[in-house]
């Protein structure tokens, strides 16, 4: 009865979102909206109510283990621990698909109950766009992906989730990448709302910008969060792989990036209109695009877990038709949206414009590199793109893009000289200079690109506290301290890239018990290899003996995992976090003489790659929170006006 | 000219979406084969990773008979289990050469003491930047060289017992 109800609530919520692209499309002509928009508003909320209850209890059949249910059978058990029963829910094609649809219809209703500054017309058509692209993704879970399909008979019990998905880590990562990636939906319906009605300003994108930027942190979470999971449950020792599903995360950050930067001057001072109302497209579009490239299994990846070509092609449709449907109404409207303001070739505008350019190109780097494979299948070649592709073209930009967000903020806006920006840049380029030098000293010419990153981080953490210089730093506004920290976040996290490259040392070795092995500045002992049991799982154990010079030994326990349910091997890593890295070790197979395969890294610093995406983050929300609270403070003042 | 600038997007959008559609139609085989069978070596200059054996330097490859490249590491445990096989392929009369993917002298001489040395020369290529010019994606690899230096042949994963003789026959229609 439950899954009934789950399916009921799912064709209600489907329901309420075509009266919702209907109402609205209507109040966005009528002569009148204001009549009309709160029936809109309340049929939003009523939509993500339905979507939200049908997704609750495709959580409660999971953890009620209830395996009359396909998608529970299939992918829980039993006898799983609590937290992967309601990731569970999530952890499998049909569940995440509803929650992606879920978090559409939530955001709808947030757009509905909060958004106040943007006029009847627009607000009306953005709520009809909105429903417009849940009522396609609706469609797709009914009719190829229901999420409470019954299985008869029953079985005794489920097939349990994929070990690799059984950690606190992936239990949270997918979900946070999901309100960021479907949070960029409101701006792509804001966009498609001012297209239509051709309403493009600074009241548009002020009222846009709170979304891009809560997406954005979300996104900023998910990526870091999910660089962090496959670096230590992968065991490869690395952070960032350019698989796919990385890129296919990357590529909507990298848009919405450049959409937060362009949306400032339009909030601003009016300029780059038709410029952010591409970004806010191409932002969405490339979450469209992700989930696509995820759920059709189209492109060889760790992540596809879906590989089923009716629904590729459905996805494969909605994405042709939201995502050329966009394009080609900008293409038939831009042209009406009259220009903006315009502004001198050394200003604050121009840097940013000099930004939203380096990171689309970026973004056409990798959305080529993702796509490659399969233009060269299109013309009878198998190949696959990998990580060398990228670091020779990607990086090189983005140091570009460094130098620029180094300068960008020290720039006035409209008009600036560049001679004023020199003498404001002295002291980074004299701090890059002497680091680069310095660095190039102990490295040598390993690799000279990530002395210079490394160089440009600490130029870049001195320009990006620079703005605070002589400001009364408690009258100074919370998104100016939220920029600051969002660049010296991603200072921080190019310190830590760098450092990894450079300093890391590897020890690859198959080694008896008792045996030593040295990696960096640490000596590792295997004391031995022991079996343990865990409550889904057994394991082969091993206890390493780590003692750095002289210092206190410690012990780290990487374990080779057994899962029964499935039944699948995981290599579980250990890694000990010191102040200044982390040395990582990884258990492998065994051979007939008791040799067991040890990898072992020492990477000094590692740590700051994410430090610095939690900082970006909080970058963003101290923005976020300066912008919600102004408008709060305006909204009132208005109030008062009248 | 911004006419045509503002359509850009979607014509590229239409592109993107004519490929997938392509990639759809025809489903990939998902083993990636190198791109280089066919093709002559890659530039490749090793340096010994063992005192009494030289390199690899492709600029001075022995031609005029064909040779296995064997890609290997002494940390990799299904290269253990092939070891046999080579010293097979090395009696009956096959040239290896190899490659040592990010490892150590101390430790591929261990490897050779336990497992047996089937090897004439043996390239350090420590960065993996000879694994990726090959187009290998693991270890182990085995590459079929015929007598000009092309490289013929690709065996992904560790060659087993029936392998022997197909690789045989390879290295015999290469010459």
């Amino acid at each position: 009865m439950i899954a009934e109800a789950g399916l009921a609530a799912l064709w209600l919520a489907t329901a309420f979102a075509i009266a919702q692209l209907m109402l609205g499309a209507a109040a966005a002509r009528a002569v009148d909206p204001v009549v009309l928009l709160p029936g809109v508003r309340r049929i939003a909320l009523v939509q993500a109510l339905f979507a939200l209850l049908a997704f609750l209890i495709l959580i409660w059949l999971f953890v009620t283990s209830d395996m009359s249910v396909l998608l529970v059978a299939e992918n829980s058990h039993s006898q799983k621990p609590m937290l992967y029963k309601v990731a569970g829910a999530w952890g499998n094609h049909e569940g995440s698909m509803l929650l992606w649809v879920t978090v559409l219809a939530v955001a709808g209703a947030g757009v509905a109950l909060f958004e106040r500054r943007l006029v009847a017309e627009t607000l009306s058509a953005t709520l009809a766009a909105q429903a417009a692209i849940a009522i396609g993704f609706y469609a797709f879970l009914a009719f190829a992906s229901n999420p409470f399909a019954r299985l008869n008979p029953a079985p005794a019990d489920g097939q349990g989730l994929n070990p690799l998905l059984q950690d606190p880590g992936l239990a949270f990562h997918p979900p946070t990448l999901y309100l960021g990636y479907v949070g960029l939906s409101v701006a792509f319906s804001f966009a498609v709302a001012a297209l239509l009605m051709r309403d493009v300003g600074p009241a548009f994108a002020k009222a846009m910008r709170p979304w891009v930027l809560a997406a954005w942190i979300f996104l900023t979470i998910g990526i870091t969060a999910g660089s962090y999971w496959a670096y230590y449950e992968l065991g490869w020792g690395g952070w960032w792989f350019w698989d796919p599903v990385e890129n296919a995360s990357l590529m909507p950050w990298l848009a919405a990036t450049a959409l937060l930067h362009s949306v400032n001057v339009l909030a601003t001072r009016d300029g780059l209109r038709a410029w952010t109302l591409m970004l806010a497209v191409v932002a969405f579009s490339m979450s469209m695009v992700g989930t696509f490239l995820v759920r059709s299994g189209i492109l060889v990846s760790v992540h596809a877990f879906a590989v089923d070509p009716t629904r590729g092609s459905f996805l494969l449709a909605l994405l042709g038709l939201y995502i050329g449907g966009a394009l080609a109404l900008f293409g038939a409207r831009v042209g009406t949206v009259t220009q903006g303001a315009t502004f001198q070739l050394v200003s604050r505008e121009a840097a940013l414009v000099l930004n939203n350019l380096l990171l689309s190109v970026i973004l056409g780097v990798v959305l080529i590199g993702t796509l490659y494979p399969l233009v060269a299948q299109a013309m009878g070649v198998q190949l696959s793109i990998g990580a060398p592709f990228f670091e020779k073209t990607a990086v090189p930009i983005a140091l570009f893009l460094v130098a620029g967000t180094a300068a960008g903020p020290l720039l006035r806006w409209r008009k600036d000289s560049a001679q004023a920006l020199l003498s404001r840049l002295t002291i980074p380029v004299a701090i890059t200079g002497v680091t680069f030098a310095l660095f190039f000293a102990m490295t040598g010419f390993a690799s000279p690109i990530a002395v210079l990153v490394l160089a440009l981080a600490f130029g870049l953490a001195a320009a990006s506290i620079a703005p605070l210089w002589k400001r009364k730093l408690r009258r100074t506004p919370l998104p100016i301290y939220g920029m600051v920290v969002a660049h010296l976040g991603i200072a921080v996290s190019l310190a830590g890239m760098a450092a990894d490259t450079l300093f890391k040392q590897e020890r690859l070795a198959a080694v008896a018990i008792g045996d030593n092995l040295a990696v960096g500045p640490f000596k590792v002992t295997l004391a031995e290899v022991r079996p343990t049991v865990g409550p889904n799982w057994s394991a082969m154990e091993a206890r390493l003996q780590v003692q750095r010079g002289a210092g206190a030994p410690f012990e780290l326990l990487p374990q080779q995992r057994f899962f029964a349910n499935p039944p699948t091997n995981t290599s579980e890593t250990a890694i000990a976090t010191l102040w200044d890295g982390q040395v990582y070790t990884v258990l492998g197979a065994s051979d007939a003489s008791g040799r067991w395969q040890l990898r072992l890294w020492w990477k000094p610093f590692v740590t700051l790659i994410w430090a610095g995406g939690g900082l970006i983050a909080l970058g963003g929300m101290l923005s976020l929170l300066g912008r919600v609270l102004r408008g709060r403070r305006d909204a009132r003042a208005q109030e008062e006006w009248a | 000219m911004k006419k045509l600038l503002i359509w850009l997007p979607l014509a590229l959008f239409l592109l993107v979406f004519a490929l997938v559609v392509n990639g759809m139609i025809e489903p990939s085989d998902r083993l990636v084969r190198s791109a280089m069978v066919g093709k002559p070596l890659p530039d490749l200059r090793l340096s010994p990773i063992l005192a009494d054996k030289p390199g690899i330097d492709t600029s001075d490859w022995p031609k005029g008979k064909p040779r296995l490249l064997n890609v290997f590491a002494s940390w990799c445990i299904p290269c253990v289990a092939e070891a046999p096989q080579l010293l097979k392929l090395r009696k009956a009369g096959a040239e290896i050469d190899a490659i040592a993917v990010r490892d150590s002298t101390p430790d591929v001489q261990a490897f050779l003491a336990r497992n047996g040395d089937p090897y004439s020369r043996i390239g350090d290529d420590h960065a993996m930047r000879a694994q990726l010019a090959l187009g290998s994606s693991g270890v182990p690899e085995t590459f079929v060289i015929d007598s000009r230096g092309v490289i013929v042949d690709q065996h992904i994963g560790d060659v087993r017992a029936e392998d022997v003789p197909k690789l045989l026959a390879a290295l015999e229609k290469a010459k």
